[in-house]
């Protein structure tokens, strides 16, 4: 799940100076978990836009906010309304405003702020475990990933920051290598403890990344279209 | 006065100091600090951004003490270079004449003064070791062939009073395979602690040459004693310590504390504990010079 937060409103207000018709885009999936663009968001975006005289043209929660077509599907079976509009105001991650962007030419505005994929551990309650690095190697350490659970991705064993077992960066979050070590004892697994580990290839993971082609694991430098 | 390398090879108790390069051009202080250090210690580490503060760097300063006959001990970080960069300064290094390279970690930059900064950690350490282990070989990370190869003496740090130890004497371990020649641990002050923490290093490195260094700060009075056990993960200044500092007037607790950090070097040199130390006085480099002398005065 994509964890976001929604932008201070005088932001918003900022980014929309001189927009007065306003299309608002929500998001079904993950802004709506993460409470920043289901629904009741949209509705109290609309609410806050219009007392400060802007004019709500229309507002969609989208069934994925990041699916280009369900996106255009939406804003092409309204497009008489969503003509009228000056500005996109997108509350979602940055994946659904860019999705938005590719559906129209007009002024799109964030509404989130993206933060991380984020493990749910219960309602509003966010952890991040995996930052996409392109080839997993958690098996190593006992399905822990190092790579984003430690503050520094070390990816050979703890740094000198680890403070009784929590980690120096952040006291409230656990030293990575902490839990890591324990769950190979826990498995009795210590011999992974010993593997000495290559650097991570980045290379795998060169931004932009798309997959081009329909079929496993072809990612390509590409273009998004 | 020789090399920090032909010291340890030799077996004697190696001495090093500290250089921590100012923020801003006025080197002033620091060059008289290398002036009075260079030629009564073995070696010479200079700071690289140290706790993630700008400042001059560790690489400038490591030629000019070589400029200034002394040895330095060129500290790297990977905290704010890539793999290219650091085998750049790398070679940099080696042709300014600098042969000690320490491998860090680095400080997260959230710890120090830009801390907007995006972090490499790119390599880490234990893969900064094995670089500096390649391009002696004459090859680059990649296996590229060198056109020349360095000569690097490489060192890497341990944190005795880690805690928990069990991971960082795994990652310790990773070090002394990927080569280092030479490690300086993290500020130790309980003697026994660090006692039993070289009984397990050294079982570690049973079967190499590899030379422990303690990790000496200069306690300056009870109120840096106490936020250091505060506030720096990995140090552990006992009670007894504290008390015995506690003990005298305010203004005469730094000299105990030099009274402190000589003792800890007679011990560790008299009992054989370890190969040498590595003492900093943190911008108080004009002290250095008379604990040595104390430590060296019988006691």
């Amino acid at each position: 799940m994509i964890i976001s937060q929604k932008k201070p409103f005088e932001e918003i207000l900022e980014d929309l100076e001189g927009d007065t018709k306003i299309v608002i885009i929500g998001c079904g999936e993950c802004a709506t978990a993460t409470r920043t663009g289901g629904e009741p968001e949209v509705a109290e975006m609309k609410a806050q836009l219009e007392e400060e005289g802007k004019e709500v043209v229309f507002t969609d929660v989208v069934h994925t906010g990041c699916h280009e077509l369900d996106v255009k599907r939406v804003l092409r079976q309204n497009k008489q309304v969503v003509a009228e509009a000056d500005a996109f105001l997108v509350l979602s991650c940055g994946a659904g405003t860019q999705a938005c962007r590719a559906a129209t030419d007009k002024h799109v505005v964030p509404g989130c702020d993206p933060l991380f994929l984020g493990n749910i551990q219960r309602s509003m309650d966010f952890l991040e475990k995996c930052s996409h690095c392109g080839a997993c190697v958690i098996d190593d350490y006992g399905a822990i990933c190092p790579i984003t659970r430690c503050a520094k991705g070390l990816v050979n064993g703890p740094c000198g920051g680890t403070n009784h077992g929590m980690c120096e960066v952040d006291p409230e979050m656990p030293c990575a290598w902490t839990l890591i070590h324990e769950q190979l004892k826990k498995e009795g697994r210590e011999d992974k403890r010993t593997k000495l580990h290559e650097p991570k290839d980045w290379n795998v993971v060169r931004r932009p990344a798309a997959i081009v082609e329909r079929g496993p694991g072809k990612l390509k430098m590409g273009s998004e279209e | 006065m020789g090399t920090y390398r032909d010291a340890c090879n030799a077996g004697n108790f190696v001495v090093s100091g500290e250089i921590g390069p100012p923020k801003g051009t006025n080197v002033t202080n620091m060059l008289h600090h290398i002036d009075l250090l260079k030629d009564l210690v073995d070696g010479l580490n200079v700071t690289d951004n140290q706790s993630a503060v700008m400042r001059l760097g560790s690489l400038a300063v490591s030629g000019e003490i070589v400029r200034r006959g002394g040895d330095p001990i060129f500290q790297a970080t990977c905290r704010d270079r890539n793999r290219l960069g650091l085998q750049s300064d790398l070679l940099s290094a080696a042709f300014l004449g600098i042969t000690n390279v320490l491998c860090l970690t680095g400080d997260h930059p959230s710890v120090g003064d830009h801390k907007q900064a995006k972090s490499v950690f790119d390599f880490d350490s234990v893969h900064l070791i094995q670089c500096c282990k390649k391009m002696n070989e004459g090859h680059d990370w990649e296996g590229n062939e060198l056109d020349g190869a360095t000569d690097f003496y490489v060192g890497a740090v341990v944190t005795p009073e880690a805690d928990p130890l069990e991971p960082q004497m795994y990652k310790f371990a990773r070090k002394v395979e990927a080569g280092a020649d030479f490690f300086q641990t993290q500020a130790v002050y309980d003697m026994d602690n660090f006692q039993r923490f070289m009984e397990q290093a050294r079982e570690i490195t049973t079967g190499t040459e590899v030379k422990i260094m303690a990790g000496l700060v200069v306690l300056t009075g009870v109120g840096m004693a106490k936020y250091m056990n505060r506030a720096v993960p990995g140090i552990f200044v006992p009670d007894a310590l504290l008390d015995e500092l506690g003990a005298v007037a305010k203004e005469d607790q730094m000299k105990k504390g030099m009274e402190i950090a000589a003792r800890h070097i007679r011990f560790l040199r008299d009992n054989e504990v370890c190969d040498g130390v590595h003492v900093m006085a943190i911008g108080k480099e004009e002290i250095v010079p008379e604990i040595l002398q104390m430590a060296n005065a019988p006691a």
